[in-house]
């Protein structure tokens, strides 16, 4: 097959569009007649409510209603946890859309304001007045697992406790006992706000008529929220329709199902008007569910030539005030699977506390429970390099499943498709000139400077995944995906992938592989998604899974395509099948190259059926639904060059080089830009981003001018290359590679600022690395 | 972000401006630039009734003028218009430094050095570099003009020495001896770009080679832009060495009480005053030439 696109530096053909400004978001979206929602927020962290009087925002001008929580009951259903861990103390205390009785963070919906105009929504929401009874609050996780807890969030989660899962296990104590020296330390993983740069929101249109909801929606999945949406609403499913607007980023915080739209949606229903909610910045920041907030235990069992014989890991994971809708899966079994990384350990035992507390619920963020992972176990083998004086290159080297060794299972249970840890590392070295950076560095210290390294070689799972082993994590789905080819009687295509794309450039790449697969152009092929009408169930666009499953399930649709064409395509030239061959876009008999049809002329005649094969039906259209036999797992090896500054503690990077290994690239150009977004994420988190709660249950940081998502110029020039190891597990030899750089990217700033400040006995900072935390700790390393 | 409902105004001159502000007095805000203002008011945390937009009065107030002895600024110039204007980049480059080191471009194109001091922001970079160039705020009400040495001007968090009647007409900044270096050295938020800590320092080098003069500014540090005098007066009449300069920044923030928030500590703002006050009079003496 000829390739004229795979492989290639197509450019996004999403971008004009977004760059012209003639995109529709939900928020441009207009419709006559159409009300708008604000929403009465809880200013309090834990408070009893004792009554709501909402007099004066109804009798407020323009508006059309005023509902609270109690008018919700019996039409609206708490918010589902789609994620119900089995073997697991799990506790799912109800998640109400608009609270009843206690709030439990600030910014829960109280009550709801519809008017006639946004403004005036606003206005009125001021007018609620809510009697609130002020409880003490509990922020931190650790804290909120004891028994002397500042607050109970749940009365049906005794000690906070949302659940208590473990991992793993078998030869630990063996491990611990063989070991030359035990290490242990901790690590807190600090907690994020995705901050995608469209905020979310929802538009609702009920036509009582004929009983059809549809719901606009700023969604990651959409037949996901049709799904936990019609429970929730009771709205039977073939009568509510989802589409997605054009969306503006996610970042795993648009897979939830949220209280805005299940509200916004009964007033369209309540009030038979179209209803429009879109959410503030600042209730972004509230309400969104953040990511990370895990505080981590690590001990591990060490021979002293470098080996690690032994991990054990215990994590208290912040799960905020309710369990938002994958939460419990994203701490336990998106983390604790990869606990040994790309490294060969024989024993692993992990195990987690899941925590309520008095913040935003947290759930997925771009990594979800990989970047955690990655981070402990990337900090532990420069641990390890420190404890015993080596190289951590050469403690990753000994510690390395080799590339011989795949498919290889881990101690966790999972089974490596494909790697070569050492080659994209090789790689690394070489882009970075590591043989000549130690010298530097010596040479550096002489000066005064502070220089350091830091490595961080990881693989990660994705391509989420075959339905039967989700299943068994308690994941209430599967997690396969579907698609539609349709080939048109001109030749043209239209392809529906049950995926929903929303930055990631599938709309690009799918369109490359099939304009290779059909020989046609590019600007003949339409990749069609977001619209539960149009499309057939699919399970949407997070954890890097969109080309390793929903493009699988498109390359198998296309073999039926070219099946079906070529057998008609054989009929029509009078030869035998097997005599017939595909190149290019055109059909033709082996051996008489002059007798050829083309691919649209074949799918012209699939339409006009005047001379189709016996029992061949017309048309030229294929379905598939492609379920994985295994995850997955990408890898790579980053490396930070840094200097620090020792009187103010200010970190500025020298160099950022990556070498990712996705397997199979369709487009270079889109892997590049998917590599540089996440390294950013990376970067941000180890120098820039958390969201700070005071003890009040205050969240300090919720606007951008506090909170540091950070500006290019904030950024290095990352220097990035490739390896590639083709996965076993799909015929495209694809893994995924949305989140990478955010997986690899902490623990390489982190291990090269500590590597920088190693000889003043540094061996740890937590992060965010501010300034002032890196001065902090050299003061104290000082003072030591 | 959607702010409490406002009349809005555009006064065709200055005497309508001041009309209008005696009009509705502590209601009423003056438009500027806006950078502050709107994001207040979109958050609520400000809902002036009347929000009084000086845009006609453009054509006034946005000058540099080139006075004897003094470099007159119009209240409604821009940062850009300053970064780039000739007349500060010939005599008064610190400002323009400064200036430059606001924002970003859209800001910068927008934002004017008047909105600015009167707002008093405590970490806003000018007033590092007002102080230290002993500029003077002049200021027009009712009553008509009145001038405000610049370390007069500033009270503490957000207030002035403005009258809600007035509005802040012109800068004058007094041009600066021969042999004058000046540098801003700034510690930017990594969110907000605003100063953490920012340093204008400026110095004279006598024919003898020894400082005659410096005077040093600062922003960020304390709830109120300072003269770090202590420095200034270590510094003044002495021969210049390293070592002098690091003994003398010690005290950069000893006089005031560093303000501390969840990024920076008042301890950790304390020692950033300390090291970007060395490093900005290292700096402005280089420039001293």
């Amino acid at each position: 097959m000829a390739t004229q696109f795979f492989g290639t530096r197509v450019k996004r053909r999403e971008d004009p569009q977004l760059i012209q400004g003639t995109a529709h978001y939900t928020d441009d979206l207009k419709y006559t007649g159409l009300l708008h929602a604000a929403f009465v927020r809880s200013p309090h962290a834990h408070a009893k409510i004792n009554a709501i009087d909402t007099e004066q925002a109804t009798n407020a001008p323009g508006v059309v209603a005023v509902y609270t929580g109690q008018d919700l009951q019996g039409h609206v259903d708490p918010i589902p946890t789609a994620w119900l861990l089995p073997d697991s103390d799990l506790k799912t205390p109800a998640y109400p859309p608009l609270a009843i009785d206690k709030v439990r963070y600030v910014g829960e919906a109280v009550a709801v304001v519809i008017a006639d105009d946004r403004y005036r929504a606003q206005d009125a929401a001021e007018l609620v007045k809510v009697d609130y009874e002020t409880l003490p609050a509990v922020v931190d996780q650790e804290k909120a697992l004891q028994d002397d807890a500042p607050a109970q969030v749940h009365d049906d989660a005794p000690n906070n406790r949302a659940y208590h899962w473990q991992i793993g296990g078998d030869g630990i104590d063996d491990a611990f006992s063989q070991a030359d020296r035990t290490l242990g330390f901790r690590v807190i993983n600090q907690r994020l706000v995705p901050n995608a740069i469209e905020p979310r929101g929802c538009v609702a249109q009920y036509n009582p008529g004929n009983g059809q909801l549809t719901l606009r929606l700023t969604s990651q999945n959409p037949h996901i929220h049709r799904l936990l949406l019609s429970g929730v609403l009771g709205v039977p499913e073939h009568k509510l329709r989802i589409t997605t607007p054009e969306i503006g980023g996610g970042f795993g915080s648009k897979i939830a199902v949220y209280p805005g739209e299940a509200v916004v949606a009964f007033a369209a229903m309540t009030l038979g008007k179209p209803v429009k909610w879109m959410e503030t910045r600042r209730e972004n920041f509230l309400t969104n569910t953040h990511g990370r907030d895990h505080i981590t235990d690590v001990d591990a069992a060490v021979r002293d030539d470098g080996k690690v014989l032994g991990l054990k890991v215990r994590t208290y994971a912040n799960m905020g005030a309710y369990l938002s809708t994958a939460a419990p899966g994203v701490p336990t079994w998106l983390y604790g699977l990869m606990l040994s990384g790309c490294y060969d350990i024989p024993a692993v035992h992990g195990e987690v506390f899941g925590a309520f507390t008095n913040t935003t619920p947290t759930d997925a963020y771009r990594g979800a429970g990989r970047p955690e992972a990655t981070y402990l176990v990337e900090r532990l083998m420069d641990q390890v390099a420190g404890e015993l004086d080596q190289d951590p290159v050469e403690v990753r080297r000994t510690n390395f499943i080799r590339k011989d060794q795949f498919p290889h299972p881990v101690a966790t249970g999972v089974t490596y498709d494909s790697g070569d840890y050492e080659g994209s590392l090789a790689k690394c070295l070489e882009m970075l000139g590591y043989e000549d950076f130690r010298s530097q560095q010596a040479q550096a210290r002489q000066d005064g400077r502070y220089l350091g390294v830091g490595f961080s070689t990881y693989v990660e799972i994705c391509g989420l995944g075959p339905s039967q082993t989700v299943g068994a994590t308690g994941f209430q789905g599967g997690l396969w995906d579907s698609s539609i080819v349709r080939v048109h009687p001109s030749g043209t295509v239209t392809a529906m992938t049950g995926t929903n794309p929303h930055g990631q450039g599938e709309e690009t790449t799918f369109a490359q592989m099939l304009a290779d697969r059909f020989g046609v152009g590019i600007d003949d092929v339409d990749i069609v998604h977001g619209d539960t009408d149009r499309i057939p169930m699919g399970m949407g666009t997070y954890g890097s899974r969109t080309t390793a499953v929903g493009g699988v399930a498109l390359y198998q649709a296309a073999e039926k395509i070219v099946q079906k064409a070529t057998k008609l395509a054989a009929h029509l030239l009078e030869a035998r099948e097997e005599d017939v061959q595909f190149d290019s876009g055109e059909f033709s008999v082996q051996g008489s190259p002059d007798q050829s049809v083309s691919f649209g002329d074949v799918a012209l005649q699939a339409y006009l059926a005047w001379d189709l094969p016996e029992g061949m039906e017309p048309g030229l259209e294929a379905e598939s639904f492609y379920d994985p036999s295994n995850f997955v797992f990408p890898f790579g090896a980053h490396a930070c060059v840094v200097d620090v500054d020792p009187e103010t503690g200010e970190t500025t990077i020298r160099r950022y080089v990556a070498v990712d290994d996705c397997g199979h690239v369709i487009n270079p150009l889109i892997v590049d830009g998917q590599i540089h977004g996440g390294i950013a994420q990376g970067v941000a988190q180890a120098l820039y981003e958390f969201a700070f709660y005071d003890d009040n249950g205050q969240l300090l940081t919720a606007s951008l001018m506090d909170y540091a998502v950070p500006k290019s110029i904030q950024m290095p020039h990352f220097e990035t290359d490739q390896t590639v190891t083709p996965s076993p597990v799909n015929p495209m030899g694809v893994k995924g590679v949305g989140e990478a750089g955010t997986i690899a990217s902490t623990a390489a700033v982190v291990n090269a600022v500590v590597d920088a400040l190693r000889p003043m006995g540094i061996t740890h900072i937590d992060m965010p690395l501010t300034p002032e935390r890196v001065w902090q700790a050299i003061r104290a390393a000082e003072g030591r | 972000m959607y702010p409490q409902s406002f009349h809005y105004h555009a006064p065709r001159n200055l005497d309508e401006a001041i009309g209008l502000l005696e009009e509705h007095s502590m209601d009423a805000k003056l438009l500027a630039g806006g950078h502050s203002l709107i994001p207040t008011m979109k958050l609520r945390l400000a809902g002036p009734g009347h929000l009084i937009d000086l845009k006609h009065l453009r054509s006034d107030l946005n000058y540099v003028r080139d006075e004897d002895g003094a470099v007159a600024i119009g209240g409604l110039t821009t940062h850009h218009a300053l970064e780039s204007s000739d007349v500060i980049r010939q005599h008064l480059p610190l400002l323009a430094e400064t200036a430059e080191a606001i924002g970003d471009v859209q800001v910068r194109n927008v934002g004017t050095l008047g909105g600015s001091l009167a707002h008093a922001d405590p970490a806003a970079d000018y007033p590092a570099t007002i102080l230290a160039l002993e500029a003077e705020i002049v200021a027009q009400g009712p009553d008509g003009r009145r001038t405000v040495p610049a370390s007069d001007f500033f009270f503490g968090l957000f207030t002035t020495d403005l009258d809600p009647e007035e509005v802040l007409v012109e800068i004058r900044v007094p041009k600066l001896p021969r042999g004058t270096g000046g540098h801003y050295e700034k510690f930017p938020h990594p969110a907000s770009g605003y100063a953490v800590c920012g340093v204008a320092a400026v110095v004279t080098k006598g024919d003898d080679g020894n400082v005659t003069r410096c005077r040093l500014g600062l922003t960020g540090v304390a709830d109120v832009g300072y003269r770090a005098t202590g420095v200034e007066d270590a510094l003044e009449g002495q021969p210049w060495s390293d070592e002098r300069v690091d003994a003398a920044v010690q005290s950069t923030a000893d006089d005031v009480e560093p303000m501390g928030d969840y990024y920076a500590s008042g301890e950790y703002r304390a020692q950033l005053a300390r090291v970007y006050a060395r490093r900005a009079l290292r700096r402005a003496w280089a420039n001293a030439g």
